[in-house]
């Protein structure tokens, strides 16, 4: 499911964030390329990539190979300079630093640094190379990335020791997916403890989805520092309404499900109403409660006009699709127009879900 | 397809393998061609079927030893067309064909409309198949890539079809890695500003569309996946299960039904839902519409047949009653209507026992 900093930052964080991004313009750049497997080709890719740099004559070197590389690879990375790894295995950023080239390869994002090295971990040597102006292309295994390595577990069994935090990979300029169906792996695992064809079909659908999300990511970063109001992000965002008599379990469950499916995010909001009756206070906080357990990312709104608050939430939001339970009068019956009517009129652009009320509510 | 039964030796299908980028130039049909290569070095009898050069050297330099099974040319309004010569093909019969752009349209003349429909036969005769395809030709995203892209591709492919692959590959760069490509092509260098606006909008459509084609790889995947496991899996405690929904598409002359019809497809295939489609005419002559309607209504229903989507007819005096009574009868669990169905308000009152979703028009998202 997609993470939680997707939402529309407010305009204080845009500031802040536009701030940062004219201190970026002396930062160097950052290309990801993203495996799901061992043996899937990334590194080769990376250094191809090096390669075509180097032809367009740019400056570039390595600042990381892996000593076991395949024989493909041997050939390419003859064609550059390699700055040595220090004595401990951590890449050497001081002479890197002051050979100054224009593109660094680093392999193995996801190493750490001996004891007493500059960082602990190698993408934080990476983070200083950025800083300090270099370009950086590197290769990255998705079991490595912090945020996605419980989902990896579920699907394998087994967890990389070794990790780097996903903000990282979603500060990267540019993340490119090296994708090849399972079958085509080169030599397919023989080694003991290889994954299975099911496992490894797994694990490249939650690569394909982790680049996703960082497209969808950096497209909306890119539409909020433009002003451009519109979505064009392609997941699926559903908004679940809650009230305090709303039959809510029926809506949450098949927003789980549908989120599920979707690979999408799911929302419940609250407008807040005045002097609830203690029997509809406690309807709503399990109603609530059960939102946060089905995995709902819970939001209390306030407004005089609800079914007009749903909507700028909705719009604020991205929601792709608004569902809510069918007009119970006693419910709505402050409003002169039906609310469900209103929704659907107001919601131009989003579709509109409407549930039935369970017999026993 | 024939069904007759020959040994299943002499009659396996071929395999399906389709090469899914985002745009022209990301390199599908490099990559198709460097797999051909690959298996030509392992002793494999693999032609070229259909190649389209787009005079780019790299990708020409891939074909370099690969048989190509000539192309037949045909005359259409006095004009000549080269399309692929599957009949050629069939009797040449290779173990693996290349046919680059599965979308692809046949000039009339051709015993298929479509080259996907020539694939099949390829598939149909036992010859594994290497095809090109980008993400905007699938018919079920196309409103979307309408939404970002403002352009309304017209040469689509059904998602069924799609589907038939035993094989999906995402061919994957970055939008700024392909827009380095085609600027280094560009021999005039435009008016800087127009660039600027060119790029502005350029990326981020580009951006829009690979997510499209990263998700829809992920779910075709994931589908491929699910598909071995026979038994049901039973639903996970407390969660609504796949087999609950069933699906119901309320179809009218009104243009957005084509639009319904493809989001109610894509609803349908992500929830595992089985979907319907239904017109209701006052009676069995549809009296109640113009000819120009009628005409409308008979194309989305054959829309609908199209994406493999079961119709139904139904008559009755009161539209938002008939529908209501169908669903009842036919155990819907959710009606997708377009927002320009007629008495939709009606609707929602009467149908309180199952749940409605009006169906947002894609296009409109910020006005």
């Amino acid at each position: 499911m997609a993470s939680r900093e997707f939402c529309r930052p407010d305009p204080e964080e845009l500031l802040r964030k536009i701030e940062a991004e004219e201190a970026h313009a002396k930062r160097g750049r950052l290309k990801i390329f993203l495996g799901y497997a061992p043996r899937v080709g990334k590194s080769f890719r990376m250094f191809d990539e090096g390669r075509r740099r180097a032809e367009r004559g740019q400056d570039v070197v390595i600042g990381a190979v892996q000593v076991k590389g395949s024989d493909e690879i041997a050939p390419l990375i003859r064609k550059f300079e390699v700055i040595p790894l220090t004595g401990g295995g951590a890449i050497n950023v001081e002479a890197i630093l002051e050979r100054a080239p224009q593109a660094c390869l680093i392999d193995e994002l996801a190493s750490d640094n001996p004891p007493g090295s500059r960082h602990p971990h190698r993408w934080q040597d990476v983070e200083e190379l950025l800083a300090r102006g270099i370009n950086v292309i590197t290769a990255i295994n998705l079991q490595y990335i912090a945020e996605k390595q419980d989902e990896i577990e579920k699907l394998t069994g087994r967890r990389a020791a070794r990790s780097v935090p996903e903000s990282f990979i979603r500060s990267a300029e540019e993340i490119e997916v090296v994708d090849v169906p399972p079958e085509d792996l080169q030599n397919p695992g023989l080694r003991e403890g290889a994954l299975t064809a099911r496992q490894l079909s797994g694990l490249r659908e939650l690569a394909l989805l982790a680049a996703a999300e960082v497209v969808e990511y950096q497209l909306q970063r890119y539409m909020d520092a433009n002003g451009i109001q519109q979505s064009w992000g392609t997941q699926e965002r559903i908004l679940v309404c809650m009230t305090p008599r709303s039959e809510a379990r029926a809506m949450l469950q098949a927003g789980q499900y549908a989120a599920e499916r979707f690979h999408g995010h799911l929302m419940a909001a609250y407008v807040k109403q005045r002097e609830l009756t203690r029997e509809a206070q406690e309807t709503l906080d399990e109603n609530l409660a059960m939102a946060r357990k089905l995995g709902a990312e819970v939001h209390i709104l306030e407004g005089t006009d609800p079914i007009g608050e749903i909507i700028r939430f909705a719009r604020e939001q991205r929601v792709t699709q608004i569902y809510i339970g069918h007009t119970q009068r006693t419910t709505w019956r402050f409003w002169a127009v039906n609310p469900v009517d209103r929704l659907i009129e107001a919601a131009e652009g989003i579709d509109v879900r409407i549930f039935p009320h369970s017999r026993a509510a | 397809m024939s069904e007759s039964s020959p040994t299943p030796a002499q009659h396996k299908r071929g395999r399906l393998k389709i090469f899914l980028g985002y745009a022209a130039g990301v390199g599908k049909t490099y990559q198709t061609l460097e797999e051909a290569q690959r298996l030509k070095r392992e002793g494999v009898d693999v032609v070229i079927g259909y190649f389209e050069p787009h005079g780019r050297k790299d990708t020409i330099a891939k074909t370099e030893g690969l048989e190509t099974v000539p192309r037949r040319v045909l005359e259409h309004r006095g004009s000549r067309f080269e399309e692929m010569d599957t009949q050629a093909i069939l009797r040449r019969h290779p173990a693996v064909c290349v046919v680059d752009e599965f979308a692809h349209t046949n000039v009339p003349g051709v015993e298929h409309a479509k080259r996907w429909e020539d694939v099949m036969d390829l598939l149909e005769a036992g010859i594994d198949v290497l095809t090109s395809l980008n993400i905007q030709h699938i018919e079920s995203l196309n409103d979307q890539v309408w939404n970002f892209t403002t352009v309304r591709v017209r040469e689509t492919i059904p998602d069924w079809v799609v589907k038939q692959a035993d094989e999906i590959v995402m061919v994957d760069v970055t939008p700024r890695a392909l827009l380095n490509r085609l600027e280094r092509g560009v021999v005039y260098a435009p008016d800087k500003a127009q660039r600027a606006l060119e790029n502005f909008f350029t990326e981020s459509n580009l951006t829009a569309l690979r997510e499209l084609a990263l998700r829809h790889t992920a779910h075709q995947i994931e589908e491929r996946l699910e598909e071995p496991v026979r038994e049901p899996k039973p639903a996970p405690k407390g969660r609504a299960s796949a087999a609950a929904e069933r699906i119901l598409l309320w179809l009218t002359p009104d243009p957005a039904s084509a639009m319904l019809i493809r989001r109610g497809h894509r609803v349908a295939d992500y929830l595992h839902a089985p979907v319907l489609a239904v017109a209701i005419g006052k009676d069995e002559k549809f009296s109640d519409l113009s000819a120009k309607d009628r005409t409308a209504l008979d194309r989305h229903l054959n829309f609908a047949r199209n994406l493999h989507i079961e119709v139904a007819v139904v008559h009755g005096a009161d539209p938002a009653k008939t529908l209501a009574e169908f669903a009842r009868q036919r155990g819907i669990t959710q009606i997708l209507v377009s927002r320009n169905s007629p008495e939709i308000n009606k609707m929602v009152r009467l149908v309180q026992d199952m749940q409605i979703t009006i169906v947002a028009g894609r296009r409109e998202m910020s006005s």
